[in-house]
């Protein structure tokens, strides 16, 4: 990983020397080995600070809305789940894509730090990553995790490659994988209504409404949102009310529903580690059955499920009772 | 035995049914000058088009006490806007499944086809989807208690 | 110092529980949150930072406060604190310092002239028993702010080991608690309990974050940190979610609105969050209406406008939950280290 942040650092240092981009988004280093922030560098003085390692786990191409509005170009690191996102945001028009400059790097899966403490390792000094292995150096020792189980969920089942790229950093190709990521939801739809009501009632209950999941979703730009709206007549804001939360979040799968990449970040920053990218991955599963296979950003045009029908499409009430094909 | 018998008689149901002005609603009146019955718990809300209807209203239904929400629209292909009920059969497809997916009881959401023309049908879904909901008992799983009981 | 072999907790537990409530840390799904104790729950005393602070027992994420109740064309008013004049008493077991700490913060807001008489019911109901915490982790930073992890205070003060949870009665609220559990406690423990926090106090010092220098925040500097450039490429990242000010022990905004029902109205009061665009909003629109106001907001609050109503006492205790929870790793010490000066370097 340490060759491609070499890599990166030096086309970031380029591209701002020769004036062709007027800032450069990526990651700034943090108070430790696995913090690193979002940032943008408008000189080369300040990529001192850059960063690009297992920890950047962030989709960085919703900062786009607003920095592709900027004069000048933007350059943007992007990850290959983050170019699905990218595509969309310029679908639906909330990216000049004329003014942003795309980078695509590789990831190799991130790690979530959260999944390494629950391992019981707390004071993290440094996290080396060798193949399949995970070292973590701590003021308690020296411990060797599997790399596996400490991902992000995200990064778990992941199988996107990059959509979009002005150039690309690859050092190392990433081995092919077989994964299923709708295994979890099948597991759930094979419950009873009951168990998968007490499943979601356990998990949602524990919803702080911070709108964390929101606020990060490439997918939610809308520039107001129907929960920030008290003339909607739907109290938004810290409404940890039975009702509340299962509106929330009904609404917000729904109003992305079509659109969502599967990028995962609405489970990486639940505060709660609620994993909401259940709810979505519902939503992509029965599009898929429904109305044949589709992947949301795989393409900056055309139509998505929601936005087009056919004659012969399934009837509600068959798609209820499981006759639908 | 007996209890339970007559506590479930006692239960009726607040349906919320959302009907399509140029169709089912038109359904409703035939339905009505035709003397055919339906239950008076059916509260008919008029919309312009299947379509209008965006999972925040029936969400809304529940959570203002419905028990049981129907949604009726024109035959596919017989719609006033042309294409609107196909949006709407994909987008209630998707929305009632998830529903499901997070537990909520699948007989208490339905979408229907009405025409003007098909009092009779009328008459006869919503029979069938109070005495489903009736049977199904009270909404508990998408209700607002704040609103229910009033704390 | 009394004390009580670890696996007679669950015991010990129940005898509270019979004749007081009992608010624990308890793992569900997952996450450790404090709450209502009962026979089979997770308790996970060892879990060092609760995902929401108990800042909760005493100001509710939400919180019924009136009822309207309308008749014809007559309105009766349903004042709902008579429900709490018989508000069972309760105990709030396995605080931290840090959060103990916090409670002082709240009550300077919420009992002060005026008094908030919901937070005061929920107060004055509760014996609080705090956990020294003996192994800290690199986000903690209580020590800047002159809070002992090894010794918090509390009705009752307690420490865990291996083997036991050692009991220190601190006042008389605690003392009536350790009657009612006397026959499961027994003598000893000093000597544990000393040499524990030595160990502790050697991590604590070694803390990434235990040097962190406060002393520019203060009123004399508040146009200057007002205005600091620097403000801008802080909250560039920030997503303007509400994380940081829930899962915050010291956050006490809220808002207040009703909501129709089949009774009436009902109004209810709720967290708010500074980093929200209808954060204070008002008929002539919001007074912050960009994310670097928002975020300078509640960075300046913690730091500057409560200190210098309060006698220098910051809004922070160091808990470190921002740090962790933050979804773009933004948090108050990266604000203390760029704008503190340069001892922070």
């Amino acid at each position: 990983m340490k060759d491609v942040e070499m890599k990166m650092l030096e086309r970031a240092k380029a591209l701002l020397e020769s004036g062709e981009v007027a800032r450069v988004i990526g990651w700034k280093k943090g108070d430790f080995c696995f913090d690193p922030a979002p940032a943008s560098f408008e000189t080369v003085e300040e990529l001192d600070n850059f960063v690009y390692d297992y920890f950047c786990g962030a989709n960085l191409s919703k900062y786009l809305i607003q920095m592709s509005k900027k004069e000048g170009k933007t350059a943007v690191f992007l990850k290959p789940c983050d170019t699905y996102s990218f595509n969309q945001l310029v679908k639906e028009h909330r990216i000049k894509r004329e003014n942003v400059y795309v980078i695509a790097v590789e990831c190799m899966a991130k790690l979530d730090i959260e999944k390494i403490k629950a391992k019981g390792i707390s004071m993290v000094e440094s996290v080396e990553v060798v193949g399949k292995e995970v070292k973590v150096t701590s003021a308690y020792g020296v411990e060797t995790l599997y790399k596996p189980d400490v991902v992000l969920t995200k990064c778990a089942t992941c199988t996107k490659t990059h959509q979009v790229k002005d150039e690309e950093i690859i050092l190392h190709e990433r081995p092919a994988r077989d994964v299923d990521r709708f295994e979890e939801v099948a597991k759930l739809e094979a419950m009873t209504a009951d168990e998968r009501f007490a499943f979601w009632r356990e998990q949602l209950s524990k919803c702080i409404r911070c709108n964390a999941c929101r606020n990060v979703c490439p997918a939610c730009s809308c520039v107001k949102c129907v929960f920030d709206n008290p003339a909607s007549g739907i109290a938004a804001k810290a409404n940890d009310d039975k009702f509340e939360e299962q509106l929330f979040h009904v609404i917000r799968a729904f109003h992305v529903a079509g659109r969502c990449t599967d990028c995962g970040e609405c489970s990486r920053v639940c505060p709660q580690n609620i994993p909401l990218h259940l709810l979505n991955r519902k939503f992509i599963k029965d599009i898929d059955n429904l109305y044949g296979e589709y992947q949301a950003g795989e393409t900056d045009e055309g139509k998505t499920p929601l936005t087009s029908y056919t004659e012969g499409d399934a009837e509600p009430n068959d798609v209820m009772n499981g006759e639908a094909k | 035995m007996q209890e339970v018998t007559t506590e479930k008689k006692e239960f009726t149901p607040n349906i919320v049914a959302f009907c399509c002005n140029w169709c089912s609603y038109a359904g409703a009146d035939l339905a009505g000058s035709s003397r055919l019955t339906y239950p008076a718990n059916v509260k008919i809300i008029r919309v312009p088009c299947s379509c209008r209807v965006n999972p925040m209203f029936i969400l809304k239904a529940f959570q203002q006490g419905a028990d049981g929400v129907i949604l009726c629209g024109c035959h596919p292909g017989d719609c006033h806007y042309v294409t609107g009920n196909y949006y709407t059969r994909r987008r209630m497809s998707l929305l009632f499944s998830f529903l499901s997916y997070m537990g909520i009881e699948k007989e208490r959401t339905r979408v229907e086809w009405v025409s003007a023309a098909e009092g009779a049908r009328f008459s006869a879904v919503m029979n069938d989807f109070v005495k489903t909901v009736t049977e199904l008992g009270e909404n508990k799983r998408l209700t607002d208690l704040r609103i229910k009981e009033g704390k | 110092m009394l004390k009580i072999a670890k696996e007679r907790l669950n015991e010990l537990y129940a005898k509270i529980n019979e004749s007081m409530g009992l608010f624990i840390p308890i793992k569900r799904a997952g996450e450790v949150n404090y709450a209502v104790w009962g026979e089979g729950k997770e308790v996970s005393l060892e879990t060092l930072k609760t995902v929401k602070s108990p800042k909760n027992m005493f100001f509710p994420q939400t919180e019924n406060m009136m009822q309207f109740k309308t008749e014809g064309k007559n309105i009766e008013i349903v004042d709902i604190r008579e429900e709490y004049k018989e508000l069972r008493p309760f105990v709030l077991f396995g605080v931290k310092a840090c959060d103990y700490k916090a409670i002082e913060v709240l009550d300077k807001v919420f009992l002060a002239d005026p008094v908030d008489t919901y937070y005061q019911n929920r107060r004055e109901a509760t014996t609080i028993v705090t956990l020294a915490c003996s192994r800290p982790e690199e986000s903690c930073f209580c020590g800047v702010f002159g809070i002992d992890a090894t010794a918090p205070t509390g009705d009752v003060t307690t420490w865990l080991d291996g083997e036991y949870l050692y009991w220190q009665v601190n006042t008389e609220k605690g003392k009536a608690l350790t009657a009612l559990v006397k026959d499961l406690l027994t003598e000893g423990g000093e000597k544990e309990v000393a040499s524990q926090q030595e160990t502790t106090k050697t991590v604590l010092e070694k803390l990434p974050f235990a040097n962190l220098d406060l002393s520019r925040f203060k009123p004399e500097n508040l146009n200057e940190l007002f205005e600091a450039k620097e403000w801008e490429e802080m909250s560039e990242a920030c997503l303007g979610c509400g994380t940081c000010t829930f899962v915050c022990p010291t956050c006490q905004c809220f808002d207040i609105r009703d909501i129709k029902t089949n009774e009436g109205v009902l109004r209810y009061r709720c967290w708010d969050s500074c980093m929200y665009s209808d954060f204070t909003q008002m008929a002539g629109g919001n007074n912050r209406t960009t994310q670097l106001q928002r975020f300078r907001q509640r960075f300046m609050h913690k730091l500057v406008y409560y200190p210098s109503q309060n006698d220098g006492l910051y809004s922070c205790v160091g808990c470190g939950r921002c740090v962790n929870k933050c979804p773009q790793k933004l948090n108050i010490v990266k604000v203390i280290k760029t704008l503190g000066g340069k001892n922070n370097d």
